[in-house]
């Protein structure tokens, strides 16, 4: 297990570097000077230009440029974006309410889809398994946006429940409606692949003895059932964490929520290299990380699966 | 608190009903599946008993009804599709099909308990073995975790898995054929049991592995004084171990005897089919007898004896009518004690 747990960390190493050199070269291509961008519609002066250039690096050529970035970031340094704020500061305002968006739609996700599948798993063909069938098939064909706005319009304009858009990014409360949104895509997912599972594992020989076993239906679904049905369950919400912390664009977008989408979005519209390589160096970061976690997890849940 | 019996090396022989009555009686069980062909008629009417310390083989090739008839005792059976119209099962006198569901659960696992054929699939890959027999203890006498850990080790001493205290912890795939299958005995033996059902619990493992099992399974049934209801189509298990059979085809008992009787004498031309496609020695280089034809499809039986379209003994009556199970005699009239067989034509097949 320690052994698999280092060679996974070695992995990320290449990983790591592969992606943050990718993400860093196709910032750089994109068209259009960030320089000349921040004069806006006045004439530039080329002498501040080139002062600019200098300042940010922008001169050196773009290995060098690179090999700044991940020497700056080792120190902890991320470098600064072009307002002069420094990367960090912006990235340190962001995360949190992404952190917080994303794990409020991770709770709605896990709670609501689960007991749905379960649920569904179990009365297979009854009424409810059927609406909620039709139900999860509405809500994966219907892109986000098209949620996001129809929630802000019918919610938060015509019946006033929720505010339009969200005005403190740290309240909970005004978050709740945008991770209903957010997580409304998993959640389908989560209680399709619950109900499955279920319906598999109904059938399994081993649900048969536990029944023979004189055990209480309680404890045969509780433990026998349960135990087996979530392992994949749980390797679909693992890899889905890091998704919710990195898809959250267009939710946060419609809400006008300040969080890594929002920053990230403005970032790359304005060509901001070092921010934009910045939050996606974290997101692939907390994508390894999570997918590492989800792996071990997996070997706790399941007795088969050794690592060595 | 509950009290438990101490499980010493010598468990008390198990008392007798007052009345002397048979532990287990199935009377005139019929099982049905609805299903969207049409309906399946899985068992047709099926008699038999089982007293304490007895062991009563039932013999059929697959979809008999013979693992069907055991579900249907151990009230497993999947409702619906199945359907239990008409019979009785009684467990020392109470028909269990009318009792309520939590009264019978009660029964499973603590009075009647069940060993089923493949033991890979049929114990919970994700727990431990210890969890999973421990349960029993946990569930039906209400033990601490602790002390159904230290039960789990003495049933697994008990039905002779070696090192059993360091294995207790381990998953049903750590452990071979054989051990496996032992667990499986040890589960339906953890709460000394009246009666086990034994589901062809051989068939997954080899030769050798299976005479060890078995005998384990005879040891264990003497011991404790348990009726035993061996379900199975192989003809050499049953003879070593069993007291009586059943043979049963398409849903019915065909012929019951005594074990030795049926193997010297078989009353209905099904189990002399049966007998006669056992390999023998003696007839090498000879081919091979088999019975012809196939097992009738559930959804149609045929009418009359079910077997009559694949005996060779066949006549116009046979397609007609149904016949009952007939109390088999010697040719002078003396009646032969506990056999019967479901043939118009019995005497031919015994006496000719």
């Amino acid at each position: 297990m320690g052994r698999y747990v280092a060679r996974r960390l070695l992995q990320m190493i290449p990983v790591f570097i592969g992606t943050t050199l990718l993400i860093f070269l196709m910032v750089y291509s994109l068209p259009g000077d960030p320089v000349k961008a921040l004069f806006g519609q006045r004439a530039s002066d080329p002498a501040t230009v080139e002062r600019l250039r200098h300042q940010f690096g922008l001169d050196k050529p773009l290995l060098t440029q690179y090999w700044d970035y991940i020497t700056g970031l080792f120190r902890g340094d991320f470098g600064q974006s072009f307002t002069g704020r420094p990367v960090a500061d912006l990235m340190a305002d962001a995360f949190p309410v992404t952190i917080r968006l994303a794990l409020l739609a991770f709770g709605i996700e896990i709670v609501i889809g689960v007991t749905l599948g379960v649920v569904t798993g179990l009365m297979r063909g009854k009424f409810l398994d059927r609406f909620v069938l039709v139900f999860t098939l509405i809500v994966t064909s219907i892109p986000v946006f098209v949620i996001g706005f129809v929630t802000v319009f019918l919610f938060g304009l015509k019946w006033k429940v929720i505010t339009p858009t969200v005005q403190d990014s740290m309240d909970i409360a005004q978050l709740f409606a945008p991770a209903m949104v957010l997580g409304a895509l998993s959640l389908a997912y989560v209680s399709r692949l619950t109900r499955t599972t279920v319906v598999e594992n109904l059938r399994a020989d081993y649900m048969r003895t536990a029944l023979a076993k004189g055990l209480p239906r309680r404890r045969i679904i509780g433990v026998h059932l349960m135990r087996n049905s979530l392992i994949p369950v749980v390797t679909f919400l693992g890899t889905d964490l890091g998704t919710l912390m990195g898809g959250a664009i267009v939710t946060e977008g419609i809400f006008n929520i300040q969080g890594v989408g929002n920053t990230l979005f403005r970032a790359i519209q304005t060509s901001e290299g070092p921010t934009v390589v910045g939050i996606v160096t974290v997101l692939v970061l907390v994508y390894l990380v999570s997918s590492l976690v989800v792996d071990l997890l997996y070997a706790v849940l399941d007795p088969r699966i050794r690592y060595a | 608190m509950t009290t438990i019996e101490k499980t010493g090396a010598e468990p008390s022989a198990r008392v007798e009903d007052a009345d002397g009555g048979p532990l287990l009686e199935v009377r005139d069980l019929h099982v049905e599946f609805h299903t969207r062909d049409g309906v399946a008629k899985a068992v047709n009417g099926v008699n038999y008993s089982v007293s304490a310390g007895e062991t009563l083989a039932v013999l059929g090739e697959s979809g008999s009804g013979k693992s069907v008839t055991a579900q249907a005792i151990m009230g497993i059976l999947d409702m619906p599709p199945g359907k239990i119209p008409q019979g009785e099962i009684l467990f020392r006198g109470e028909d269990m099909l009318t009792m309520a569901p939590e009264e019978r659960r009660k029964i499973r696992g603590r009075r009647i308990a069940m060993i089923f054929q493949d033991a890979l699939s049929a114990l919970n890959p994700v727990l431990s073995v210890g969890y999973q027999l421990g349960e029993m203890f946990r569930v039906h006498q209400g033990l601490s975790k602790k002390d159904a850990k230290a039960k789990a080790i003495e049933l697994m001493e008990r039905v002779r898995i070696p090192a059993a205290k360091e294995r207790v912890g381990d998953y049903p795939h750590q452990f071979s054929g054989g051990m496996r299958q032992r667990i499986m005995i040890a589960m339906a033996l953890a709460l000394e049991p009246d009666l086990i059902i034994a589901d062809e619990p051989t068939t997954a493992l080899d030769v050798t592995v299976q005479a060890q099992v078995m005998d384990l399974l005879a040891e264990l049934q003497r011991e404790y004084n348990m009726g035993l209801i061996l379900i199975t189509h192989d003809l050499g298990v049953v003879a070593d171990v069993a007291d009586k059979i059943a043979v049963m085809y398409a849903g019915r008992i065909v012929e019951t005897a005594p074990v030795h009787e049926l193997y010297k004498r078989p009353a209905h031309p099904y189990t002399k089919g049966l007998l006669d496609s056992i390999p023998r020695l003696d007839h090498k280089g000879q081919e091979l007898y088999a019975i012809k034809g196939l097992p009738p499809n559930l959804l149609k039986i045929p009418t009359g004896c079910a077997f009559n379209p694949r005996c060779p003994k066949a006549q116009d009556i046979c397609t007609t009518e149904v016949p009952a199970l007939a109390a088999v005699a010697e040719q002078d009239g003396t009646e032969l004690p506990g056999r019967g067989s479901a043939c118009h034509f019995w005497k031919e097949t015994i006496h000719g």
